[in-house]
């Protein structure tokens, strides 16, 4: 199969994104909560450690998963290789 | 496909569950008028148990299919907001509506790594996973492996992998609907099972995944209206607002942590009688510690002595004219139940002590992250608390029956908005777990704990009759008032109980049981589906007989799922081990297995079938030899490594998956350009038609 320029390109943008959105991941996935006593201090919704946990993680992980889908159906048009071309 | 097709089949699809929730709704309102007329709550449980089977399998046999696109992927023609639902049904499982509140309840911010783990993991299939696999757009996950890896060797572990992982899942999911049915209609327990077997079967066995897609968005809409509905309620009820999600973090918990602050400050008049019965507790531990010690010094010869205690004992109470019957009968019981050796007086005796010494301890804090004792015991809970969100979230990112839904889209782009749409709906439910703990926990210590027992509310009484492992309620220091250490409950009471501690009518409680069975049944049938084409598709026809034809091959699959379900319900008679261990064995071994080499396979050219094999060996073998030594169940209980749990025995496995497929890959030549430019394909969207050999 012959990859393009573009094709090389696209796969670029898509780790790039990739490891963005899987940063924020693992931050609210195992940073947060190793530090989630002392964020307890701070008050949010009730304790901010808690919270994150309980609901915060949960929103993000629901925005991540959207943004995704989102930002990526957009880029395989922009790099002209969304489906229905050819398969 | 067309687009205008599918733009109507979407439409279509949207009014036939318009008029399906509409109709389940009225359904529920039936019952409820029907309540209203004093039809007895038995029957009505079982017009609400029956009445949903009989409808699930009707949608089943609406969808019946002889076509092996619609049995094995639904034709890929499910829209991502269906497929979301229907992941959903087939994710939640007996386990996340039963049993999760109720682990939230006794075990606060420790429990919340079931609500993280459960959902992060899709983050993992959204990006690195769903996108990939539907543009590869077989049948099955082993598919994928032999494909990607090439040979046989690679396909049959996966194989092995998803049958192993499926099948612990399945047999949990079997028991939670015995469990339902037998609780709500007063069958029995085999008989249960049976009942909800068939309610299983009939979807897979006739449209198989087709059909089980379209009962699984039924069964989403019942169970999500029976988890909220509920708790709405129980909010609206203890702080006026009608969203539990932020009333019971910004009302409940404050009121939740000053009582238990109070519980355990015994200067205060509550504080003091909660540590009278702590101090008993105490002193039982101290009681049964002093026969352990005695039974290393004195062997047999302390366990009889112990014995003719106990007898003697029962005499005098016999002899006694005042003592009561109820005291005579738990003497005998005593000693009818003494332990026959030392190594069953030890495991006995080892199990009540714990059971008084976590009476004992002072109540937990519900907010406050990794409660122990001393440090070293905060450091294992936090380490813990990792392994287990890892493991979760890395197995679900690899259960096969989750990944195998994202092949049913119709486009890779639908599989991208379906990940989303799954998870939407998964959080949903998720989201109030945590909220209902918190009421319900609200509700014990700030109106039950300071009760009179003479007037106990009416919940604690009926269940405290059905069932004294579900809730006991004993006035042991004898102040006729209850305390919280005087209250034991059962973790899958939280949610059961909860309309009845809202003051709901019996209807509601019904649509709960009903809820919990379309949970149950939902997972069920996509794990049994999963199971059933390991062995139909990857071994029969793709190994053992490629020229099959199609009426054959599924013929043979329903055949096996057949077999399958039974083997499963055989096994869930043998009642092993609990719900939440099984499930965590499932996880573990889906992350082990097939995340390494799923993942290496799309992002890793390099990756190679001898790496594949080492990697989806290794892990596979760590992570089962880790559980078959430290699970209680096999009865080995060697010791742990860096004080893992066994539910995380994943952590290993899949460490040393990855580190297998990298070795591996690297000692051996590097793939075929065949198989690197398989990578590719599956990378984009669309390659452009014309391809040819590349360069590199």
């Amino acid at each position: 199969m012959r990859l393009t320029d573009r094709h090389r390109a696209h796969w670029r943008r898509n780790l790039r994104l990739t490891t963005v959105l899987l940063s924020v991941w693992f931050l609210l996935s195992f940073v947060t909560p190793w530090f989630a006593r002392e964020l307890n201090a701070f008050d949010f919704i009730g304790p901010l450690g808690f919270y994150l946990a309980a609901q915060g993680a949960l929103i993000v992980y629901v925005l991540i998963v959207w943004y995704y889908a989102h930002r990526m159906n957009r880029l395989d048009e922009a790099f002209g290789v969304q489906e229905g071309g050819d398969d | 496909m067309a687009g205008g097709s599918n733009a109507a089949f979407y439409r279509q699809l949207k009014r036939y569950y318009g008029f399906y929730a509409g109709g389940f709704l009225s359904f529920v309102l039936c019952i409820g008028a029907l309540e209203f007329l004093g039809v007895p709550h038995r029957f009505l449980g079982y017009l609400f148990l029956f009445a949903t089977i009989l409808f699930y399998a009707g949608i089943g046999f609406l969808s019946k299919t002889a076509d092996v696109s619609e049995y094995y992927v639904a034709g890929r023609r499910v829209p991502a907001l269906f497929n979301g639902m229907a992941t959903g049904a087939d994710w939640m499982s007996a386990a996340s509506f039963i049993g999760m509140a109720g682990t939230l309840y006794a075990t606060g911010y420790d429990g919340l790594a079931f609500v993280m783990g459960w959902t992060g993991g899709y983050v993992l299939v959204a990006l690195l996973l769903a996108p990939y696999l539907r543009k590869f757009g077989q049948y099955t996950i082993p598919d994928f492996l032999g494909a990607r890896y090439g040979g046989n060797i690679p396909r049959l572990i996966g194989v092995f992998a998803a049958i192993l992982c499926s099948f612990t899942y399945v047999v949990a999911q079997i028991y939670g609907v015995g469990i339902i049915t037998s609780r709500f209609t007063g069958l029995e327990f085999t008989i249960g099972v049976f009942v909800g077997l068939a309610g299983i079967l009939v979807c897979s066995f006739l449209g198989g995944m087709k059909a089980v897609t379209w009962t699984q968005v039924a069964q989403y809409i019942v169970l999500i209206v029976a988890y909220m509905l509920p708790v709405v309620w129980l909010s609206v009820k203890h702080t006026g607002v009608p969203i539990p999600q932020i009333s019971a973090y910004t009302t409940a918990l404050p009121k939740v942590s000053a009582l238990e602050r109070e519980f355990n400050d015994k200067t205060t008049p509550r504080g003091a009688a909660e540590d009278e019965v702590r101090q008993i507790f105490r002193d039982r531990v101290a009681d049964v510690d002093a026969r352990l010690a005695g039974l290393e010094a004195g062997g047999v010869a302390f366990l009889a002595a112990e014995k003719d205690k106990l007898v003697a004992r029962a005499q005098e109470l016999r002899k006694d004219r005042n003592a009561g019957v109820k005291l005579i009968d738990a003497a005998d019981r005593a000693v009818r139940e003494f332990p026959a050796n030392p190594a069953a007086a030890r495991v006995a005796w080892q199990q009540e002590r714990n059971a008084a010494a976590a009476r004992a301890a002072p109540v937990r804090a519900h907010a406050e992250p990794y409660v122990a004792a001393d440090e070293a015991g905060r450091t294992r809970a936090k380490k813990n608390f990792f392994a287990l969100v890892f493991c979760l979230m890395v197995g679900t990112a690899a259960l096969p029956h989750i990944l195998m839904r994202f092949y049913t889209t119709p486009s890779v782009q639908e599989a991208r908005r379906s990940v989303f749409w799954s998870l939407f709906f998964i959080v949903l439910l998720y989201l109030t777990a945590p909220a209902l703990a918190i009421l319900a926990k609200y509700e014990i210590y700030g109106s039950l704990v300071g009760s009179a027992f003479a007037q106990l509310p009416g919940w604690v009484s009926n269940w405290a009759a059905v069932d004294r492992a579900l809730m006991s309620i004993t006035d042991i220091n004898r102040d006729g008032i209850v305390q919280l250490a005087e209250i034991t409950i059962d973790g899958d009471l939280i949610v059961l109980a909860t309309p009845e501690i809202a003051g709901l009518p019996y209807m509601i409680s019904g649509l709960v049981a009903a809820g919990g069975l379309a949970a149950a049944l939902s997972t069920a049938d996509g794990l049994l589906l999963t199971i059933a084409n390991a062995l139909s598709h990857d071994v029969y026809y793709k190994i053992l007989a490629p020229n099959a034809p199609t009426t054959r091959r599924l013929v043979v699959s329903k055949g096996l799922l057949l077999v399958v379900a039974l083997i499963a319900a055989y096994v869930t008679l043998l009642k092993p081990g609990n719900i939440l261990s099984l499930v965590g064995a499932a996880f573990s071994l889906a992350a082990a297995a097939f995340f390494p080499a799923l993942v290496c396979g799309i992002f890793w050219k390099r990756a190679n079938r001898f790496g594949a094999v080492l990697g989806m060996s290794l892990g596979l073998g760590v992570t089962l030899l880790y559980m078959v030594r430290t699970y209680p169940f096999f009865g080995i209980n060697a010791p742990l490594w860096w004080d893992i749990n066994p539910i995380s025995s994943g952590v290993f496995g899949v460490l040393l998956g990855f580190a297998g497929v990298i070795v591996g890959s690297l000692l051996t030549p590097a793939p075929s350009q065949r198989l690197q430019d398989l990578v590719d394909y599956v990378r984009y969207p669309s390659i452009g038609e014309k391809a040819s050999r590349a360069e590199s």
